[in-house]
């Protein structure tokens, strides 16, 4: 059957199971979009800016463990990818964008509309395509999904000049087992190093696992907890990894890092034994790697080999799946206890409740966001996906709001994007239309991509937003009074009135400032089906997240709430 | 620790892949010393020859992440392992009839060769180490180099340290390279 470039296109995006798709037309990808009216199996959500369509598309893969896709035009169309592929990229998130590019006759020549996106990409890409002929097509585009999914996941683009989209060829969906020669996405763990591994942990007192967003990718969420419980090793989390541990669970220490647990830091400053799953030690993880667990022998499981020995040298690197190498560990691991080294993390973790603001009786009647997330993880029993924007609420999401492997975070770990959060959600939301889906942002990162409300409305997707406002560029803000003398530049944030924004788009909205009346205004959210729903929450403007590892101080080194007077403690 | 590092890779002969090899070194802001290329035994494969002036975690970053890439088959630092190089060097160079007999003969120590000849200036092609080519560049020096070209650092590992190109083929590689050579 010939078929031209634009139709092959489709073709093969329903054959790699594609059957929503976000994206913005132009020029150049136009004979692709008009083509789309043949393949109505194929729904085409219309955002308002191209970045969102790299957010949803993310959002959307994370939310599903599907491929998401985003579609743009050549140049600025194509330039708009460039924060949602970065995005993707460092938190290992399959997705494939395919952008129009100006004819093959005048690429380079500065034509209208014309970008070099396969070069502005490459760093920020798995891998990239520019498609110069339509036989290729078929091949490039089932490569593309091949190499988003296998192995750690991650972006591809794809570059499609407009005269291969309208060229037109015999269509054949290659079928064969692809095997690219400089492409191993699942090394094969050595026997030996797991050998290795397993007397290290037989050894070891004080272990402690740094599980990672890995564990989700993997499937190796009971793997990870027949381990811990096994061997009776305590669990810290890094961000992305949450929910890949239950966080009821007694050898769960929470988060680890600049905005982790005290007992999750002091564990692993004091253990003799970190095992690292699915994890890439990021320096927001570590702090100071001159000081970084320094009595500690390390294991790092990862599947990707280049993160072996990259930041932290370890004394076993085992390049493999994690699922089925933590099995291959269990084989032969008989029960251990840690019972003294449990006892002494439980003393870290009453101090930590000491300290928690939540366990204060509170002079100011202000909302602070912590009361707002932890609300909103009661009220939601904790089954909702949370998807966050960057900044302080994104840390309250991760220390208040306890996940699970079907409802874990979905945020922008490494990339740190603010703007993420509502385009995220949206994507999440329309992966998973049965689920409640809530959006927490700031109010600058909202700002910058909130736009996307009205794909939302368009789409009438049922995503409940939960606005922390503190008219401020709270983290920024935080950064300037501990470290820049309270010199508050440019962090002072003037902003619309959310709920009239809200209503503009048609959307309802409430507005909430004072604990009291959160549970009211959720349940409003919940009860509304008919597409989004908002809720601004006016917060503390100076409130500040704890503990804090300053940037590139010691893990130990921590910024903790200071303690209150006895009198001020809740009875617990 | 500032070392030279001789790097070697066989990546799939494709548009772009120099590129995204380069783009490694570029990102740390690491500078290339030398660079070749050049097909091998095999059409779709190439072999690249890369020298870095750089300390050991440099070398090692530039390994883990050249592996990363898509179109890289293999990496081997040769640092360790015996090998040979090899480079080549164009040196125009200044000569008269009263000077031409000596420079003549310091060439003949370095096997090097006379492959032009004019009025007042000679061409000649030296083969070696890049130390030897240095050595007889500094020779020449003071004749007056008037040019000089080199072709870059070869390099290769000695007896059973191998770079094999007959790695793994398979149906789905070949009917990729056949179209882009089609097109």
């Amino acid at each position: 059957m010939e078929l031209s470039g634009a139709e092959i296109v489709w073709e093969c995006l329903i054959r790699e199971g594609v059957d929503l798709v976000f994206g913005y037309p132009g020029g150049a990808i136009l004979p692709t979009y008009d083509s789309l009216s043949s393949y109505p199996q194929i729904h085409h959500v219309l955002t308002r800016h191209e970045q969102g369509a790299t957010h949803m598309a993310d959002g959307y893969a994370r939310a599903t463990g599907k491929v998401g896709v985003a579609i743009a035009t050549s140049g600025p169309g194509a330039t708009n990818l460039v924060t949602g592929l970065a995005t993707a990229m460092l938190d290992s998130s399959p997705v494939v964008c395919i952008t129009g590019q100006v004819p093959t006759s005048v690429i380079g020549h500065n034509a209208f509309q014309e970008a070099d996106i396969t070069g502005v990409t490459l760093p920020i890409t798995k891998h990239n395509y520019l498609v110069t002929s339509v036989e290729e097509l078929a091949f490039s585009i089932r490569e593309a999904f091949y190499i988003a999914r296998s192995g750690r996941p991650g972006p591809v683009l794809i570059d499609l000049p407009k005269d291969v989209q309208t060229a037109r060829t015999e269509f054949h969906y290659p079928t064969d087992e692809i095997r690219l020669p400089g492409y191993r996405p699942v090394p094969m763990a050595l026997e030996e190093e797991v050998d290795r591994a397993r007397t290290l942990i037989r050894s070891a007192e004080r272990p402690v696992i740094l599980a990672g967003r890995g564990v989700l990718l993997s499937g190796a969420v009971d793997e990870l907890r027949e381990f811990a419980e096994r061997t009776e090793t305590p669990v810290g989390l890094t961000l992305l990894g949450k929910g890949c541990f239950p966080e009821d669970h007694p050898l769960c220490l929470g988060m680890m890092g600049m905005h982790g647990t005290g007992e999750a830091n002091h564990a692993v400053q004091e253990s003799d034994l970190l095992l690292a799953f699915g994890m890439r030690f990021d320096d927001r993880v570590t702090g100071n790697l001159a000081t970084y667990a320094p009595k500690a022998r390390k294991i790092h499981i990862d599947i990707d080999p280049s993160e072996i020995d990259k930041n932290v040298e370890v004394e076993v690197g085992i390049a493999g799946d994690l699922k089925e190498t933590l099995a291959e560990l269990l084989d032969g691991l008989d029960p251990i206890d840690h019972g003294d080294w449990i006892q002494r993390i439980r003393r870290w973790r009453d101090e930590s409740g000491e300290r928690e603001l939540l366990n204060q009786v509170l002079q100011s009647p202000v909302l602070k966001a912590a009361e707002v997330v932890h609300d909103l993880w009661t009220l939601t029993g904790g089954r909702a996906i949370t998807v966050t924007d960057v900044g302080q609420h994104q840390m309250w999401v991760a220390q208040y709001y306890a996940h699970s492997p079907e409802h874990a975070l979905i945020t922008s770990g490494g990339m740190g994007t603010m703007g993420f959060g509502l385009p995220g959600g949206i994507g999440a939301a329309m992966g998973r239309p049965d689920e409640e889906v809530w959006v927490v942002a700031g109010d600058g990162g909202f700002q910058m991509t909130m736009a996307e409300l009205a794909t939302a409305v368009q789409e009438k997707v049922k995503v409940n937003i939960a606005l922390v406002n503190n008219g401020y560029l709270g983290m920024v803000r935080q950064w300037q009074e501990l470290f820049y003398e309270k010199r508050y530049n440019e962090t002072p944030m003037v902003s619309p009135d959310f709920c009239a924004l809200a209503a503009a788009y048609g959307i309802p909205a409430a507005r909430v400032t004072e604990r009291s009346q959160i549970e009211d205004a959720v349940q409003r959210a919940q009860e509304h089906t008919d597409g989004p729903f908002l809720i601004e929450f006016v917060v503390e403007q100076h409130d500040v997240v704890f503990p804090m590892v300053p940037a590139g101080s010691d893990l130990h080194d921590m910024i903790r709430r200071p303690k209150p007077e006895v009198a001020q403690q809740k009875e617990i | 620790m500032q070392t030279r590092y001789t790097i070697t890779a066989l990546v799939e002969n494709r548009p772009g892949v120099l590129n995204r090899v380069v783009s490694i070194f570029r990102r740390p802001g690491l500078n290339l010393d030398s660079l070749t290329v050049g097909r091998t035994d095999r059409p779709e494969v190439s072999r690249m020859t890369m020298v870095l002036e750089g300390t050991k975690a440099d070398a090692q970053h530039v390994k883990r992440e050249l592996n990363r890439l898509i179109h890289v088959i293999t990496v081997e630092d040769m640092n360790g392992t015996p090998y040979v190089t090899r480079d080549l060097a164009l040196i125009k160079v200044r000569a008269t009839p009263k000077t031409k007999s000596e420079i003549l003969q310091m060439c003949g120590h370095y096997r090097a060769r006379i492959v032009d000849a004019a009025a007042s200036s000679i061409v000649v092609e030296v083969v070696g180490e890049e130390t030897e080519i240095e050595g007889l560049a500094g020779l020449l020096q003071p004749f007056g180099i008037i040019e000089m070209v080199r072709a870059g650092v070869v390099a290769m590992g000695r007896a059973e340290n191998v770079l094999d190109t007959h790695c793994e083929r398979s149906s789905w590689a070949e009917q990729r390279f056949s179209l882009e050579k089609a097109s």
